[in-house]
């Protein structure tokens, strides 16, 4: 046995890449209270205010500091970067400079043009040259196989923010196993990959061959990126602090290559809590030393920075790098998940502050330890960072190893990966079936010129049967875009480091995504309930709706129209699950357009729910503005009877609440007279 | 039967423990110069809601009450104590939490057949005390005070939980003297569990305008949180002198 695994508890994981089962067999579950956390030592602090003096240039420079404009960036391409080296217990920028933005071409030049154009920065020409002509990008790959009907829909907004131009992201590599079996034994597995793969030639081997070769050749690249900062990772990780920058070195050396959508960091917490268990054991390191090694690697993941392009921002309002980090969860054998470690890592957001990012998520089940329970309510309330997701639901499908990729998506982390989707416009396509595929904006006929509607007053039955024609015809146009982007991302911007991280089999999740859920079950709602009259231009196209009469709204837990919207999710999934999907992806599909709602509204004309041109959408699942009037609960209640299992990606409900709304300030009302008459002593 | 409802509210997170669905009813006999929900105080109208339906409102959701349950609010939820007896010994059958609101003006000493029975399904009550003092009672609610002190000794003798809420109001009802001789009042109870004193806010104004009614406390600005912490410190003085505790 490697001496780097003494103390732990033997299993099938010393004979395969199995991290769970390394997990299960080995994490001690921690029922404990807060009280043995460690503050930030001196040099957590002034590395902090180093970094905060470093943010304030970035922001008084118009938001980037510094960019790469010559290297392009791959696993190895720059020297070691630090803060302060004699400080820093876990190593690693993208660049050889924090705050330094790389450059990353792959997934399309022109963005990283773009990108660096628009914050007063110009890309080499002879890279633009290179890459124009020499060597193709995902971009360019996926526009020559575009058809003329998808180009359409893509910029009549009915289907919006596709990764044609960017890195998908969504891919989690599964970093642990770094820590816990070096980069040789990951290699060595691979090459017996390689070597058991089907001997005919059918293209789907030879792809297959060639990316194991990428895969080894990415795992190569990463042991040197542990030598150029002085580590020689191809060995497993000897305690926590090297468990920590062993994982991290995986994790950057994704975010060096690849500038996705959503650059998510796995399941970490509870691994690494068994190695901090054996040092603390062993006396190897105290707490106060462990606590540093977490705040430096939480700072590092705060740090995560990408070059990108105002209308990037706009359409994620702000510049999101989605570094979510899963915390807590139960296990198939019923012990929960949460660890010292998952406490260390919430701790940070008192260590260091409150932060964004990284995106720490608990995983929440009612049948967490009561202790983590009102830690992570303590905390919430302190530093509003932290997110919380059902593992009740989510540990039906995907088990205990799963991990969120951006907010929601979830996947088994080294066994499952996804094809990010994006979003079609649901709100758009009822205005479509209404007006026989003419964009209600541009006039143009962008969809199939089925029969619009021609009454004054829209009847009900007619327009959900046009309806249905016109949604099974987007997910026809959208699924097969998405083909086209999978494939040639696949081939031109390959995600060779994550998944290298992964299992020979992936199992991959095609994910679509809707938009305007709610708009289009209260236009629906409206329909049948009221009545909505049409307004048409001097064509006869419809530009606007005129309701009279009220309406059951979504969010108000009124089965009339709950079901409407349920229904929907329903049948929209029936439509997608229709299509065939590029390489065996399972289709799934999500409702949480959480900022990109404005951005779709303001591209979609009237809608007959009374919405009218322009005006924003509802975030993800959410009630539209105003019209849940029946408080929080029949508001949630609504969104609860959305199906899961038709919108396995996720669902997300943005919600708002004024703190006095929640109860009030402990210190106006403690509940409790004897307490009251304890803590008000001045007598 | 059915009650005349004026709303109903699915989220209360200040209505009593948990997460509570809460109950508006109509009508109230007070007149509080501070109310701000002038809309209740007519009898009658509002929303008829009949037990079952209250209950089926509830159970739909039942999952987010979990350490919650129902409270009867209003206006004066008892100006319609039939139905919030019939409602409350629905509710302890569905082993539901039940919490009253009430300002106890409708208590009657020595006619409290109706109480008796209402209180068997009570979980809690929280009572508001607008003013110790009977004259600055009549003067800020236009009732006596008399009844409702005498509801709480009555709840106090039945062992109800007791949550007992103060709105200091600032000029009329933070004066120091009162505010202690309502603690010495509180004291003298066995049975209160918390004491909340809320700052007067002005949110109402717009209600009355809406009403087209003249807002009584014109020019009376909203109580600073920290004051109001003073003002409980003061009740909370009171407390302690009676039960000798300093």
């Amino acid at each position: 046995m490697n001496q780097e695994w003494n103390g732990f508890v033997k299993g099938v994981w010393q004979r395969e890449i199995n991290v769970r089962d390394f997990i299960q067999k080995n994490y001690t579950p921690y029922d404990g209270d807060d009280s043995f956390l460690a503050g930030p030592t001196k040099a957590t602090e002034e590395l902090w205010a180093q970094v905060m003096d470093l943010s304030k240039q970035e922001r008084e420079a118009g938001g980037v500091l510094d960019m790469d404009t010559r290297i392009i960036s791959t696993i190895t391409s720059h020297n070691a970067g630090y803060l302060d080296k004699s400080k820093e217990k876990i190593v690693g920028f993208q660049t050889d400079k924090p705050f330094k933005r790389s450059l990353q071409p792959y997934g399309g030049i022109r963005m990283a043009v773009k990108a660096c154009k628009d914050n007063g920065y110009e890309v080499d020409p002879e890279i633009v040259e290179f890459f124009t002509t020499h060597r193709k990008t995902h971009n360019a790959g996926v526009f020559d196989a575009y058809t003329d009907e998808m180009r359409a829909c893509r910029s009549s907004h009915i289907i919006t923010g596709l990764p044609d131009a960017y890195g998908r992201g969504r891919i989690i590599g599964d970093y642990r196993r770094i820590a816990l079996y070096g980069v040789d034994r990951l290699i060595e597995d691979k090459i017996n990959q390689k070597n058991s793969t089907r001997t005919i030639m059918y293209s789907d081997v030879i792809r297959n061959r060639e990316e194991l070769s990428e895969q080894i050749r990415a795992l190569q690249d990463l042991k040197k990126l542990g030598e150029i900062y002085g580590y020689d990772i191809s060995r497993p990780a000897n305690n926590v602090q090297e468990a920590i920058q062993w994982t991290y070195f995986g994790y950057l050396a994704a975010v060096k290559e690849q500038n996705g959508a959503a650059m998510s960091l796995g399941r970490t917490s509870t691994f690494i809590d068994i190695y901090a268990e054996r040092d603390l054991k062993n006396g190897t390191f105290t707490e106060d030393e462990i606590q540093e090694f977490v705040d430096h690697f939480i700072m590092k993941l705060r740090l995560v920075k990408f070059a990108r392009t105002p209308e990037y921002n706009a359409l994620f309002s702000g510049d999101p790098t989605w570094v979510t980090e899963s915390i807590g969860g139960v296990g198939i054998d019923g012990r929960h998940m949460v660890t010292k470690m998952s406490f260390r890592y919430l701790h940070t957001l008192q260590n260091l502050g409150t932060a964004p990012e990284p995106n720490l998520t608990v995983l929440w089940s009612v049948r967490l330890p009561q202790n983590f329970k009102k830690f992570c309510a303590k905390t919430s309330i302190e530093s509003s960072s932290i997110q919380y997701e059902n593992d009740d639901l989510m540990r039906v499908t995907h088990g205990d190893d799963y991990a969120i990729a951006c907010c929601v998506s979830s996947m088994r982390v080294g066994k499952e990966m996804q094809f990010f989707g994006a979003r079609a416009n649901l709100a758009k396509c009822l205005l479509y079936a209404v007006n026989g595929g003419i964009d209600e904006i541009t006039k143009k006929q962008v969809g199939p010129k089925y029969r619009p509607i021609t009454s004054e007053y829209l009847d009900f039955d007619e327009v959900m049967d046009k309806y249905r024609d016109m949604m099974k015809w987007l997910a026809r146009v959208y699924v097969n875009a998405l083909n086209i982007i999978h494939y040639m991302h696949d081939k031109y911007c390959y995600e060779k480091l994550q998944m290298a991280l992964h299992d020979k089999e992936v199992t991959r999740w095609f994910a679509t995504g809707i938009a305007g859920l709610s708009v289009v079950a209260d236009s629906l709602s409206a329909i049948k309930y009221a009545k909505v009259k049409t307004i048409r231009d001097e064509n006869g196209i419809v530009v606007d709706y005129e309701v009279e009469g009220d309406f059951p709204k979504y969010g108000n837990d009124d089965d009339r129209v709950d079901s409407i919207a349920a229904e929907l999710v329903h049948e929209f999934m029936q439509y997608v699950k229709s299509n065939h999907t590029y390489r065996g992806g399972i289709p799934t599909t999500s409702i949480l357009t959480i900022t990109s709602n404005v951005v779709y509204g303001k591209n979609t004309g009237s809608t007959p729910d009374g919405r009218k041109g322009g005006e924003p959408f509802a975030p993800g699942a959410n009630p539209m503005h105003r019209r849940d009037a029946h408080g929080a609960v029949a508001s949630l209640a609504s969104v609860s009877k959305l199906p899961f299992r038709d919108a396995q990606d996720g669902i997300s409900n943005t919600f708002s609440i004024i703190p006095n709304a929640l109860g009030k300030d402990a210190s106006v009302f403690a509940g409790d007279l004897e307490v009251d008459l304890e803590i008000n002593e001045d007598k | 039967m059915v009650g005349h409802i004026h709303s109903v509210e699915s989220f209360g997170s200040v209505d009593g423990p948990g997460i509570r669905f809460v109950v508006f009813f109509k009508g109230c006999p007070m007149r509080c110069k501070y109310c701000h929900n002038p809309d209740t105080w007519e009898p009658g109208g509002g929303t008829e809601m009949t037990v079952d339906e209250i209950i089926e409102d509830f159970n739909r959701n039942k999952t987010f009450y979990k350490n919650g349950g129902i409270t009867a609010t209003g206006g004066e939820p008892l100006m319609q104590m039939d139905f919030v007896i019939e409602l409350f010994k629905r509710c302890r059958e569905e082993d539901i939490h039940t919490c009253l609101d009430t300002s106890g003006i409708t208590f009657t000493p020595g006619n409290t057949a109706k109480f008796d029975e209402l209180i068997k399904y009570t979980n809690l009550v929280m009572l508001d005390i607008k003013h110790i003092d009977s004259g600055a009672h009549i003067e800020l609610t236009q009732q006596k005070n008399d009844n409702i002190l005498e509801f709480a000794k009555y709840l106090d003798e039945n062992n109800i939980p007791l949550w007992i809420r103060h709105v200091a109001v600032p000029g009329i009802t933070d004066n120091e003297e009162y505010l202690f001789k309502l603690g010495e009042f509180i004291g003298s109870l066995k049975n209160v569990k918390a004491l909340d004193v809320l700052p007067y806010h002005t949110m109402g104004v717009k209600k009355y305008e809406a009403l087209g009614m003249e807002y009584p406390l014109k020019g009376v600005e909203a109580m600073d949180k920290g004051k109001a912490i003073e003002c409980k410190k003061v009740i909370l003085k009171g407390v302690r002198k009676v039960r000798h505790l300093d």
